[in-house]
């Protein structure tokens, strides 16, 4: 019998800035076609377990699948949103210019885009209602419009596994319903989505499953089985207070040092 | 938009570039050259200059044309990523560090071989960079802070090395201290041909790794996570931008060098919004400015030619900033005038409805003294308001058979059908902002006056609509006054033809 390979897989995954940890021991098996929520305080980390299954930030410890292989592999089958604050909006780009970027995995290394990849582009735009404001500077538009290109190239990026990083931060309520309604038909097409939020009062609506995130997971499951009181206060109540200590003391205690002695530098 | 209209026209930029540099090869390797420097000029008639300098045909004048022209290239091409990914003080510190490494090479070779001191500068500027990358690593000093150590502390070095050399028995003659301020008229042959190569480096590259240059100067992440090889990326640039700054050194000199990489990528920033015709516009300036630089020193000014290029690279820069046709200073200020006129114009037609509104709508005229009571101006004023209506063709003039009258203020005019429209709209679009402020957001009803006095000029179509889906269609604004809808503009147009004195706009069953 043929066993489905799940979009995502994390296994025991560790990542730190500086030493100080922020995901700890995180596992994770994401069934193909879930809406997945994550969900979690700020500084919880779930930006920092999005940007290091997309291999932008290196994991101290554990493993990232992508259907069933190493991120490097499978590149084409992720398609990604970024939080919308990580890129200049004044830089000269049009905004049909940032969704071709979606089709620069499918290029490849040095190819060309072609016509078929503006094709998809425009299809795209059409899909997020942008298609009139293609050679448009991108910051031009408001902040839902610059939401709505973000998301027209990861569309254009035709994946299977789509990781958003807070697509609803700062969108109009239009934007935000036609965002819901977007993910929902690529779910019914199969797609995975994994989409980091961190509005509760929609969460329970949005999604199917919540990954409830601090550090370590919480819980991940069925929105009815995990959106709790019990488990809610468990993310949300205060950090791990005793786990993050110690790990700070330890990453820290070179620069305590460094500080308690400052004239030794100058 | 027609879709053919969304494909970028960029095929053709290219092909054209690389026949520019074609012609540019040609004219670096004549078969005659008469052999003159630069310097050496005897004639002082500046149009015979003009002459020498546009003919090219002293090989002289022609090295530093050529020099000048790769020089462009490659500073405006690498320079356009400069000014887009924010790193003008990295280009600077870059263009300082390199001093060291020029030194070297030449305290390496005994002479001023350009091979050798190029590839002493690039070893230097490199290090630069990796000790800046590295004091960010390990301390917390951050990036500007490593920049400025490593910009003067690599330029002290420098400086203190070429003292040495110039003290040294062949260090007289050397002419090394042209790095420091520029002399374009020293480029031997072999500066421009290495300046030759590595503008051609940099239209490869560019053209070549255009998507994944694009792609990581905008968005790193992303450009991660679609496979694209950032680091790679970043120090395939690095290296360029190395290049261009150590073979633009001689005629610049270490401390301009930095101004052509980052002028004329700024003045084409200020020009365009997309990045492939700002590559080739910053390329543009930079050839242009760089000959201009070259032609004025030339024509006899006794000025050094490095300050001269930077110079008119700047003039350009000031160009773009006063005259540019989107972002230039001239194109806002007749933005904004046109705004506050439009806002009087607009002003002046809601006085008028409301000058109406007063009479219960009786009559369809207006006394030009109404409307200054109204607009709490002078008679004089609102007669100078009233014929800038009339100038656009909101009001017409009501002439009746009497004699017309002597004083302004007894002027009367009506509302033409246009300036109808607008002074409905005007008015509405006042009162739906109030009644939304008032009812939505809760807003006390004497605050909400000032705030729709600046919101009703702003107000588009569709969030009319939707004020109007909130407030579910209303009537009357908080301070009890008639909100006119669309259907009461479109009803109560009044007819072209002469009015009847006691017709009023709304004639209510």
């Amino acid at each position: 019998m043929a066993e489905i390979v799940p979009p995502l897989e994390v296994h025991d995954l560790t990542v730190s800035y500086d030493r100080r940890p922020v995901l700890y021991g995180v596992d994770v098996v994401v069934e193909p076609g879930s809406l997945v929520g994550v969900v979690g305080p700020n500084g919880a980390g779930k930006s920092t377990l999005i940007k290091t299954i997309m291999g932008i930030v290196p994991p101290n410890a554990g493993w990232v699948k992508i259907f069933g292989q190493p991120y490097g592999n499978a590149v084409t089958r992720v398609g990604y949103v970024p939080q919308r604050e990580s890129v200049d909006w004044d830089f000269p780009v049009s905004v049909m210019d940032v969704v071709l970027m979606g089709r620069y995995g499918h290029a490849g290394f040095l190819k060309r885009i072609g016509k078929r990849d503006r094709d998809i582009a425009r299809d795209c735009l059409q899909k997020v209602n942008m298609e009139n404001f293609a050679s448009r500077q991108i910051g031009n538009l408001s902040g839902g419009q610059q939401q709505r290109v973000f998301l027209a190239r990861a569309l254009a990026q035709e994946s299977d596994l789509y990781l958003m990083d807070e697509p609803f931060a700062g969108v109009d309520a239009a934007t935000e319903s036609a965002i819901v309604e977007l993910l929902r038909e690529l779910k019914d097409r199969g797609k995975t989505l994994v989409i980091v939020h961190h509005d509760l009062s929609t969460a329970r609506e949005y999604f199917d499953k919540l990954l409830l995130l601090n550090m370590r997971l919480v819980a991940y499951g069925n929105t009815e089985d995990t959106f709790t009181p019990e488990l809610l206060q468990k993310t949300y109540g205060g950090r791990l207070t005793v786990l993050s200590e110690v790990a700070g003391a330890t990453a820290g205690r070179k620069e305590y040092e460094r500080e308690a002695t400052p004239s030794h530098e100058s | 938009m027609s879709p053919k209209g969304l494909r970028p026209k960029s095929d053709w930029r290219p092909k054209c570039a690389f026949l520019l540099f074609a012609c540019g090869f040609w004219l670096a390797f004549p078969a005659v050259a008469q052999a003159a420097r630069i310097g050496d000029a005897i004639e002082t008639d500046w149009r015979e200059q003009a002459l020498r300098f546009l003919s090219l045909r002293d090989v002289a004048v022609r090295n530093v044309v050529l020099g000048t022209i790769c020089m462009g290239i490659s500073c405006g091409l690498f320079g356009g990523y400069v000014v887009a990914r924010r790193l003008a003080l990295f280009g600077d510190t870059l263009s300082h560090a390199v001093l060291p490494g020029v030194a070297l090479g030449f305290l390496w070779s005994h002479t001023k071989n350009p091979l050798y001191i190029f590839i002493g500068a690039a070893a230097a500027g490199l290090l630069g960079t990796v000790v800046v990358a590295w004091i960010q690593k390990t301390t917390r000093i951050k990036e500007d802070s490593a920049l400025g150590l490593v910009l003067s502390g690599f330029y002290a070095i420098g400086i203190c090395l070429l003292t040495v050399i110039q003290k040294m028995e062949y260090g007289d003659q050397s002419g090394i201290d042209s790095f420091l301020f520029g002399q374009a008229a020293a480029l031997s042959l072999e500066d421009v041909q290495l300046m030759g190569v590595v503008a051609f480096g940099a239209l490869v590259m560019v053209i070549l790794f255009r998507k994944e240059l694009l792609l990581t100067s905008f968005d790193e992440g992303f450009a991660r996570s679609v496979g694209v090889p950032v680091e790679f990326m970043r120090y395939l640039l690095l290296l360029g931008l190395t290049f261009a700054v150590v073979t633009s050194l001689q005629a610049v000199g270490v401390v301009l060098v930095s101004a052509l990489l980052i002028t004329p990528a700024a003045t084409a920033y200020l020009l365009t919004d997309r990045m492939a015709t700002l590559l080739i516009l910053s390329a543009c300036f930079g050839v242009a400015g760089g000959v201009l630089g070259a032609f004025v020193s030339f024509l006899g000014s006794n000025l050094p030619t490095g300050p001269l290029m930077v110079l008119a690279c700047s003039a350009f820069f000031g160009l773009a900033f006063f005259f540019g046709p989107k972002h230039g200073l001239t194109a806002r200020w007749a933005r904004l005038r046109h705004r506050s006129r439009q806002v009087l114009l607009e002003n002046t037609l809601k006085a008028s409805y409301h000058v109406l509104e007063q009479n219960g709508f009786a009559t369809e005229s207006i006394s030009i003294g109404a409307l200054a009571g109204r607009r709490r101006v002078s008679v004089a004023e609102a007669r100078r308001e009233a014929d800038d209506l009339l100038a656009a063709g909101f009001i017409t003039l009501v002439k009746k058979g009497e004699p017309s009258p002597r004083l302004s203020q007894d002027v009367l005019f009506t509302l033409a059908p246009s300036g109808w429209e607008r002074a409905c709209q005007i008015v509405r679009n006042h009162r739906l902002w109030e009644l939304y402020l008032t009812n939505e957001a809760r807003y006390a009803a004497d605050h909400v006056h000032e705030d729709a006095e600046k919101i009703e000029h702003v107000l588009g179509e569709d969030v009319v609509r939707q004020l109007e889906r909130i407030l579910k269609n209303p009537r009357h604004d908080p301070h009890g006054k008639l909100i006119p809808s669309m259907e009461d503009i479109e009803r109560m147009a009044p007819r072209d033809h002469a009015p009847e004195p006691t017709a009023g706009y709304f004639r209510r069953a």
